[in-house]
């Protein structure tokens, strides 16, 4: 199929930006859509032009870089996918596809579709993390009982990747179904109680410190979200803050 | 605590506990405003009461015209630091595709309501409060001293064809509003994810059949009186 792409450029942090038009030739249905941009950065460089940077890694949906933000949705039109998950044949030949950065204060932009995404590594370090004995002596993780129901939400939490889908989905591009997740994911284990009360209040002191948008419950990120993470996450950690200031 | 309420979860609640009390006042307000519709009297008794009781004028009264001001002006706050979370804008952005409308444009609704609280003010609050604690008549009779003044007074507001217009206009506004406020405070306060078929179902139903509720009454005397 031909397509026509309509790309944000943007050279570098400081420079303003725009959307170019590029007609891509010969691309396969089966092809993801990042295979799709690599053949449009082949037929780029052949013509000596500056290619498209984005971001990718693992191409399998799991390390969540590819953040595009595809035809006016987060990784695209399908759902429970990311971009290097979706499939060219989600489009038709002749289309239109615009595809931007994804967009938030706190998710500047580096390079044309390339974002900084470290504002979730400094929530994550605030207070995404446990306790664990590592001397010689550690206790087997099956010695600790966990129920099946609390272990199957807390492994559903803990499925969130990072990529950000759910900031630059949401109007307000808040993050907080990303804090709601890894808030969660500690909060349902009995490993996760000793630092509960510091966790969830520095995580989200962090949370509103990079400057992210309020949650106003549209639930756009959790339809997004390539890994399915509910807006329960979010009322638990709402409970959790409020038990965490409540305790002090 | 400190701090908790100057914190983004901090001010949903906030936002929460007052559309709690809010929309308690407003399913209040109903059951009192369709007695007119069955009972005049009764109206009148509820009406009286409510306009004279000691608890309900010096103390819910102040406790609601926070809970209105606040609600207010939280949410405009919240949605101009929303707005700055975001300094570049989509060229092509599918809300529809993954939100209602009315969760994207609830400033919007708001908005709408907050012009007609202004209209219901000039109405009925501000009347009230003249004939009560400027003129000192804590009496709640007609002029001729036959009868209370309630139902009259609600009755003649809603001749006019423009002002029942502009409420039932409103009431949709509120409607829109309910319709997912409703369930987004019970998400905001901790208690449940707004997913939860049942908590989905109780509020499209109250968002519905409440403001449904308070447009047949103004359609009704204005069609009857």
């Amino acid at each position: 199929m031909n397509l026509t792409l309509k790309i944000w450029r943007q050279s570098d942090a400081n420079d303003k930006g725009k959307m170019v038009d590029y007609k891509v030739t010969e691309i396969s249905e089966h092809m993801s859509f990042l295979e799709m941009m690599d053949v449009l950065n082949e037929q780029l460089i052949n013509k000596g032009e500056e290619p498209v940077a984005f971001d990718h890694d693992c191409r399998e949906g799991i390390c969540g870089m590819c953040s595009m933000f595809i035809n006016g949705e987060a990784h695209g039109p399908d759902r429970g996918v990311t971009t290097c998950q979706l499939h060219m044949r989600m489009f038709k030949d002749g289309d239109t596809i615009t595809i931007e950065p994804f967009r938030a204060k706190a998710f500047p932009v580096i390079k044309d579709l390339v974002v900084d995404r470290s504002s979730f590594d400094r929530i994550q370090q605030a207070g995404g993390y446990i306790s664990v004995n590592t001397s010689g002596n550690t206790q087997d993780a099956n010695g600790t009982l966990i129920s099946k129901h609390a272990a199957d939400e807390a492994m559903d939490a803990a499925t969130c990747i990072g990529c950000g889908a759910c900031v630059a989905s949401c109007k307000n591009a808040s993050a907080m179904l990303f804090v709601g997740a890894k808030v969660s994911q500690y909060a349902l284990l009995p490993q996760g109680q000793i630092e509960a009360v510091d966790r969830v209040k520095n995580m989200v002191a962090q949370m509103d410190l990079e400057g992210f948008g309020n949650c106003t419950n549209t639930g756009a990120c959790e339809i997004e979200c390539p890994k399915g993470i509910s807006l329960e996450n979010i009322a638990r950690m709402n409970r959790e803050y409020l038990s965490a200031n409540v305790k002090g | 605590m400190s701090g908790f309420f100057k914190s983004s979860i901090g001010r949903k609640y906030a936002m929460a506990l007052s559309a709690f009390f809010l929309m308690f006042f407003l399913l209040q307000h109903f059951a009192i405003n369709i007695l007119s519709v069955f009972s005049p009297n009764a109206f009148n008794e509820a009406s009286h009461f409510m306009g004279t009781f000691w608890a309900v004028q010096y103390l819910l009264q102040p406790v609601l015209i926070f809970g209105v001001i606040y609600h207010f002006v939280m949410g405009f706050i919240l949605e101009i630091k929303n707005r700055n979370a975001r300094a570049v804008n989509y060229a092509k952005n599918n809300g529809s595709a993954n939100s209602s409308w009315m969760s994207r444009n609830m400033i919007y609704s708001g908005l709408a309501i907050l012009a007609f609280l202004v209209l219901h003010f000039i109405d009925f609050w501000l009347p009230e409060i003249n004939t009560k604690y400027i003129q000192g008549d804590m009496s709640g009779l007609l002029g001729d001293g036959e009868g209370f003044r309630y139902y009259e007074e609600l009755t003649h507001k809603f001749v006019n064809p423009i002002r029942v217009a502009a409420y039932v206009l409103a009431f949709v506004f509120l409607s829109l509003h309910l319709m997912h406020g409703f369930s987004s405070a019970f998400q905001s306060a901790g208690v449940t994810s707004m997913r939860k078929k049942k908590l989905q179902t109780f509020g499209k139903v109250y968002g519905i059949i409440i403001p449904l509720g308070f447009i047949f009454i103004a359609l009704f005397h204005h069609f009857n009186h």
